[in-house]
């Protein structure tokens, strides 16, 4: 077994260290090392999507990523989605839209839907569609998280006018 | 859309955001492996690599003695069973079968068969030590194929097996793989035939498919030295996960608590367990609470999948379009052990149907492959992929609609069918209308390669037991807990029934899902039965909490309660009195504490579940490469009681069932190991692979509920393969008669009708 080694990296805005060893994913130390539960362990081989996070901005599976290429990175999670209680509009869309069920997918289709949003702030339903086949969920056939994703994106669009208007 | 009544409810059939929503879009919802205890130990498994084999011997010696290796065990471990059946609330078990399914005692009988468990003080160690346990093997030949097992000669996988007949035969048979047959017969079948112009027999197969929820099986276990053990797990039932680790155990089953964790899907692939009996007992000998999560491979290799089937079904149709006779012969695999859904299969083969002469023979065989479970209508998607395609057939032979011919023959209230049972008022034909009156169906469909379909559908719907406590706070809202596990927003659908019967709002019920220590027993999350059964649980609760709040009331008003009654989200008395639900819940104190209510219900029967499909398609003649352009659906829900998370279970279950049609099966090489346990080769649909899904609720109430519920979450995976398959024969011209339908085995078929 090799020795651990100390990891420096940016998690939810925080600059966090941590002791990890070299086999160790970035999935795994996320939950089992500094408790962030909310990135799930589906297949942890990166065909289900259910553990993807955003690293420097891009939306990676973070069972196929070890944890100590981490140095140094940007990490983003579902627990720094949202802004202290305020949901945001990806989530509040979920939510309205009904767009879950058992809900084990959802953290990873709203980290995807995050990179989705700020590559491309109004996707297509063909874009959404071929942005989040990584992503599988079981449960609702889809329809409602694609229609999430776009709910959310006009919510986006419509705050980032009304903002614009104000100024 | 609904073509349900108008507003005759204020909860019910509105769209309240749902209870544990937030929690599950924030990541703080606690599934299965979050669990995370002070001294948790991790465990790995050693599984089998053999489809079939007999172990020789098992050496644990090595692992043991890897530092940080904290406890090992076998089947030497588990308690020895004799020949006993339990009775599990939802059907039988036989306890050898059960208990050597979680650990494997003399044979393998499927790779991935649990062999043995190492606890250790971090995974990777316990991956490590597993692999150091030497097992010795006699391998024995696989048999994978269900008609082949059926054959004298098969590799045996039961020395002890015999066949169980439909009527009592003499003699022993000797040993055989067939575990049991079912025999259905109605009327005069071979009359019938005579009196048919048009008679179609046909053949049809079906692939092994798993549920493949994303959530892997999980358990901890903590076996206290004071004998209680505690088991934190995801499971569609903690009441029934208890009683099969008790069982397994040979405990009483009051000294095991089993607290349900948030679950990430089910359809049915976590009713059995795997897990709770090993991580209990690596925990009485290490003396740590210990995790046991699968690896997806495990799940695909070792969980219950669905069973593969061959079936055989006869029609006859008179020349009017009326069915005469119909026969269906079927095989299901059980997988290793006894237990397919072909009793179910044979149920609903003809259910959808007024069908005067018919005659069902099913089998239930074992195979070297995992031990098959329920999946979402177990059994009905297969027969229904038979059925439907057979009808479509004899529709374009005798050139009638096929809506038309559904409603001509289509199951009413009064039907009998052919396994006995008569139908209460049920919507199978409303179903039908729904889709004939539908846009879709009356927009014509161009374009060359481009065909559409429909095919309907049928499932029981289960009723059983449920227990719901209501408990009303001072601050005028309810706390219900609540027994099911909620899988898919029943949380809601039960809040809001109590909501309802109390004229209170959504969201002024709190539901939580209790332990099994903390609330009455309750039977499984599934057979379609939560909304419909813990609902009236929910409902008999409110009604006790109104009988409760009359008599405070009277107390208020010092009057007889006789002379007060329960109106509008309060209590009315004598002289135009009125008391509001909130107002009286704050005086709780001063009127004698707490209002709490209890309710369960047993005995209802549900009337039973219908949905017709619609289907466009279009095929690239090319490459059998099919794309799903258009789908409606169309279900009767009784009431829906929120219609997203109904429309939801619509489309969920349309789109597992266009992944059982286009992609999804088992490959086994020709030594029965699985070659495609991965997310990547055992190719479920992804949204890129699927058009949005249409819903058409249609609600005609089950007479059997307050409410008119119907359970939803099963009959719609029952008609997507009929219905692809049907659009394939509008789109190229070929009957596709075997699942799945996917590129190699459509463009076989197009190329073989092009060389005729």
């Amino acid at each position: 077994m090799s020795r651990k080694r100390v990891v420096s990296a940016t998690i939810n805005g925080d600059l966090v260290e941590f002791l990890c060893e070299p086999r160790q994913t970035l999935l795994e130390v996320l939950r089992n090392v500094l408790e962030l539960t909310g990135a799930k362990e589906g297949c942890s081989n990166g065909n289900c999507g259910a553990c993807t996070v955003l690293m420097n901005g891009r939306p990676v599976v973070s069972c196929l990523v070890l944890a100590m290429e981490a140095e140094g990175a940007e990490i983003r999670t579902i627990e720094g989605v949202a802004c202290g209680s305020h949901l945001d509009e990806v989530q509040q869309a979920f939510l309205q839209g009904a767009a879950l069920q058992c809900g084990i997918c959802t953290p990873g289709f709203i980290m995807q839907t995050e990179a989705l949003l700020a590559e491309n702030p109004q996707p297509s339903e063909d874009e959404i569609r071929f942005y989040l086949a990584g992503n599988l969920c079981r449960c609702t056939g889809y329809d409602k998280i694609v229609r999430a994703v776009q709910s959310a994106a006009a919510q986006r669009q419509q705050a980032s006018h009304s903002t614009q208007a104000t100024r | 859309m609904s073509t349900g009544q108008s507003r005759k409810y204020k909860v019910i059939g509105t769209r309240p955001v749902r209870h544990d929503g937030v929690d599950k879009v924030t990541g703080r919802a606690k599934y299965g492996a979050d669990v995370r205890l002070t001294g948790m130990l991790y465990a790995a498994m050693l599984r089998s690599p053999h489809a079939h084999a007999r172990i020789k011997r098992i050496d644990t010696s090595k692992a043991a003695a890897v530092p940080g290796v904290r406890a090992v065990v076998t089947s030497a471990d588990l308690p020895e069973q004799g020949d006993r059946i339990v009775e599990l609330g939802e059907g039988a078990a036989n306890m050898p079968h059960l208990s050597s399914n979680i650990l494997a005692r003399d044979k393998v009988l499927y790779r991935g068969h649990a062999v043995a468990a190492v606890a250790a003080d971090n995974i990777h160690i316990a991956e490590e030590a597993v692999k150091l346990i030497q097992v010795e093997y006699e391998i024995l030949p696989p048999e994978m194929d269900v008609v082949k097992a059926m054959r004298s000669g098969a590799s045996i996988l039961h020395d002890d097996l015999r066949t169980e007949f439909a009527s009592p035969s003499s003699g022993d048979s000797g040993p055989t793989n067939v575990a049991k047959q079912y025999l259905f017969e109605k009327g005069d079948v071979a009359a019938g035939f005579s009196r048919s112009e048009v008679v179609v027999e046909r053949e049809f197969d079906t692939a092994t498919v798993h549920q493949g929820y994303i959530e892997p099986h999980n358990a901890t276990a903590l076996w206290n030295p004071d004998g209680k053990i505690t088991v934190w797990m995801s499971t569609q039932g903690a009441f029934s996960a208890r009683q099969q680790t008790a069982e397994v155990l040979r405990v009483p089953v009051s000294s095991v608590k089993v607290v349900p964790m948030e679950i990430g899907g089910g359809f049915g692939g976590k009713i059995p367990i795997y897990l709770p009996p090993v991580a209990a007992v690596l925990s009485r000998k290490s003396g740590r609470p210990v995790k046991l999560v699968m690896q997806r491979a495990d799940v695909f290799e070792a969980t219950g999948p669905t069973p593969g089937s061959h079936i055989r079904l006869k029609m006859g149709v008179s020349k009017d379009g009326k069915i005469q006779a119909a026969e269906a012969w079927m095989a299901f695999e059980a997988g290793a052990y006894p237990g397919s859904p072909v009793g179910m299969a044979c149920m609903c083969v003809f259910a959808c149907y007024d069908i005067p002469n018919g005659r069902i023979e099913g089998y239930d065989v074992c195979v070297n492959r995992p031990r098959t479970f329920a999946y979402r209508a177990p059994g009905s998607t297969h027969v229904a992929f038979a059925i439907e395609s057979v009808i479509d057939e004899i529709c374009q032979k005798i050139g009638i609609d096929p809506a038309e011919f559904r409603l001509k023959n289509g199951a009413r209230e009064g039907t009998r069918r052919v396994d006995g049972p008569t139908f209460p008022r049920v919507g199978m034909v409303e179903t039908v209308e729904a889709i004939k009156n539908s846009a879709h169906y009356r927009t014509p469909l161009t374009g060359k390669n481009r065909g559409r379909g429909i095919a309907s559908g049928f499932w029981f719907n289960v009723g059983l037991k449920s227990s719901v406590t209501a408990t009303v706070n001072n601050d005028g809202t309810v706390s219900l807990v609540e027994g099911s596990t909620d899988i898919g927003g029943t949380r809601t659908s039960i809040a809001m029934q109590l909501a309802e019967t109390l004229g209170i709002a959504a969201e002024d019920v709190n539901p939580t899902v209790a332990d099994t220590d903390s609330v009455g027993y309750t039977d499984i999350t599934g057979g379609s039965r939560v909304t419909f059964a813990t609902g009236i649980a929910a409902v008999e609760a409110a009604k006790e909490i109104q009988r409760q709040l009359v008599e405070r009331a009277a107390l208020l008003w010092d009057c007889d309660p006789k002379a007060a009654c329960y109106v509008d989200g309060g209590v009315q008395g004598p002289d135009g009195k009125r008391i509001g639900f909130k107002e009286l819940a704050e005086k709780l104190h001063l009127t004698g504490g707490a209002v709490i209510g209890n309710g369960t219900s047993s005995a209802a029967q549900q009337g039973g579940a219908f949905g017709t499909h619609c289907v466009d398609l279009e095929v690239d003649p090319d490459t059998g490469k099919v794309q799903i352009l258009r789908y409606t659906i169309a279900q009767d829900a009784g009431t829906a009681i929120h219609p997203s998370y109904v429309e939801g279970q619509m489309q969920g279950g349309v789109v597992q069932g266009i992944g059982w049609a286009l992609n999804e099966e088992y490959f086994y090489d020709e030594q029965g190991s699985m070659r495609n346990a991965t997310f990547l080769d055992y190719r479920m649909p992804t949204t890129y692979d699927v058009p949005m899904i249409d819903t058409i609720i249609v609600e005609v109430p089950d007479p059997a509920h307050p409410y008119g519920v119907r359970g939803v979450g099963e009959v719609p995976i029952c008609p997507p393969p009929a219905a692809i398959a049907n659009a394939i024969r509008a789109a190229v011209g070929v009957r596709m008669r075997e699942l799945p339908m996917s590129p190699p085995r459509l463009l076989a078929e197009i190329l073989k009708a092009q060389t005729k």
